[in-house]
């Protein structure tokens, strides 16, 4: 038998008073063992205003580089209670934060090691369907060997680097930036 | 670790593109660059997962959030969560938000002319079981109208939000009502191509869950992607 996944729609304006429950901005409690970071920045449109009715999921590995699910069979630790999930909204002013760990790396295509990186889900009202991101890390080497960032032209791949914010130890600064000259690069997973 | 088999990606047609230019707040919102098509890693084969724990085990019930009933007709809407192979998706989280039964939303930004119900908040929340299945009791949202084009109002719908095993698998949606006169204007609905896919979006109405003298059932199952049998060369 053979079924076709459902069609996608919209989270229109009003998603907040589902999804606002499962609401996380701190996805690594002080519990969990890695370099502490804050993600913060804006979600712009094609008019480079902010849009102030989106949201952004987060997936991650922990700081060894292993996932909080039972396909992960690497022999790595995994602290009980971290998850590895943040949902995380913007502000009237298109703005977001969140509070995490810096992952460490987990295993790629061709037996080669992916650089560190979060996995990003974008919704917003005029979305469809959700925009599939990533987040990698400044001044890793790794990054230049990474099979999914060799993917993207080399003029884009700062787009889906995040940039550190020399006023603040472990703040980071990373924009969805949704049209454009700087238009962030958005990959095709399926959905 | 040897090859990862990735999750199937959507049969043409059966899924919206970003750009849809008949619901006007896509053009400002969608991509103008190509999509980068990228394998499915551990990173995507993987998944945030939701126990127990998670959940409010009263959260299925829409009408018993506050002192009194809200206003409206009680619904049962149920169904299954199934991949593509038809097999269930147990214990995976759902979560739906909706309209109240005049059409209007529990949220700030909601203007429409229409009453609130004090007794009505419009969101739940609950795991599948075993076999896949999920079940709420709610009332039927109203249509509303909006501001997309002169005289557009929204058909009748639920949000539906779905994780599944896998980041590949996330599915968001909107389930709506058979009959629903306004189904065929409305843009959100018409956004995806293939006609058939489109419909799968309108419940059932279903005597086997319908409660006598209680509650009408609707039955809206979810397919989300199914995985590939084996692992897919890069």
């Amino acid at each position: 038998m053979s079924l076709q996944t459902t069609t996608s729609q919209t989270v229109g304006p009003f998603f907040a008073i589902g999804l606002n429950r499962l609401k996380r901005v701190e996805i690594a409690g002080p519990e969990i063992s890695g370099e502490r970071i804050i993600i913060a920045g804006r979600v712009i449109d094609g008019d480079g205003k902010p849009v102030p009715d989106a949201m952004i999921e987060i997936w991650q590995a922990n700081s060894h580089g292993k996932y909080a699910h039972p396909e992960d069979e690497q022999k790595k630790p995994l602290e009980p209670g971290f998850q590895g999930y943040g949902r995380v909204p913007v502000d009237e002013s298109g703005r977001f934060c969140f509070a995490t760990i810096k992952p460490g790396s987990v295993p790629g295509p061709k037996g080669r090691p992916q650089a560190p990186h979060l996995a990003v889900s974008v919704f917003m009202r005029g979305l469809m369907k959700r925009l599939v991101t990533r987040i990698y890390f400044p001044d890793e080497p790794a990054n230049a060997e990474d099979f999914v960032l060799n993917l993207v032209e080399p003029e884009r791949r700062a787009t889906v680097i995040a940039q550190r914010n020399p006023k603040e130890i472990g703040a980071l600064e990373w924009n969805v930036v949704l049209q454009g000259l700087n238009e962030t690069v958005f990959f095709d997973i399926g959905l | 670790m040897g090859q990862i088999a990735g999750y199937r990606r959507p049969y043409p047609g059966t899924q919206p593109d970003h750009l849809h230019l008949p619901y006007v707040s896509s053009i400002k919102r969608s991509p103008t660059r190509p999509l980068v098509r990228i394998p499915h890693t551990l990173t995507e084969v993987t998944g945030p997962q939701f126990g127990k724990e998670s959940v409010d085990s009263n959260a299925f019930d829409l009408t018993k959030q506050h002192a009194g009933e809200p206003l409206g007709e009680r619904i049962i809407v149920s169904g299954r969560v199934l991949d593509e192979n038809a097999r269930p998706v147990p214990h995976t989280l759902v979560e739906i938000w909706q309209a109240n039964s005049a059409g209007r939303y529990r949220h700030e930004v909601d203007q429409h002319n229409a009453p609130l119900d004090p007794n009505f908040t419009g969101c739940g929340h609950v795991l599948t079981d075993a076999n896949g299945h999920y079940r709420f009791v709610t009332i039927r949202p109203g249509e509303y109208p909006w501001r997309n084009h002169y005289n557009a109002w929204r058909a009748a719908h639920i949000h539906f939000s779905v994780f599944g095993p896998a980041f590949a698998t996330r599915l968001v949606t909107q389930m709506f009502f058979p009959g629903d006169p306004l189904i065929p204007f409305d843009p959100i609905f018409n956004c995806t191509a293939d006609e058939k896919a489109r419909n799968r979006l309108i419940s059932v109405f279903d005597w086997e869950t319908t409660i006598p003298l209680q509650a009408l059932g609707y039955r809206f199952d979810i397919i989300l992607s199914g995985r590939e049998a084996t692992p897919m060369e890069d």
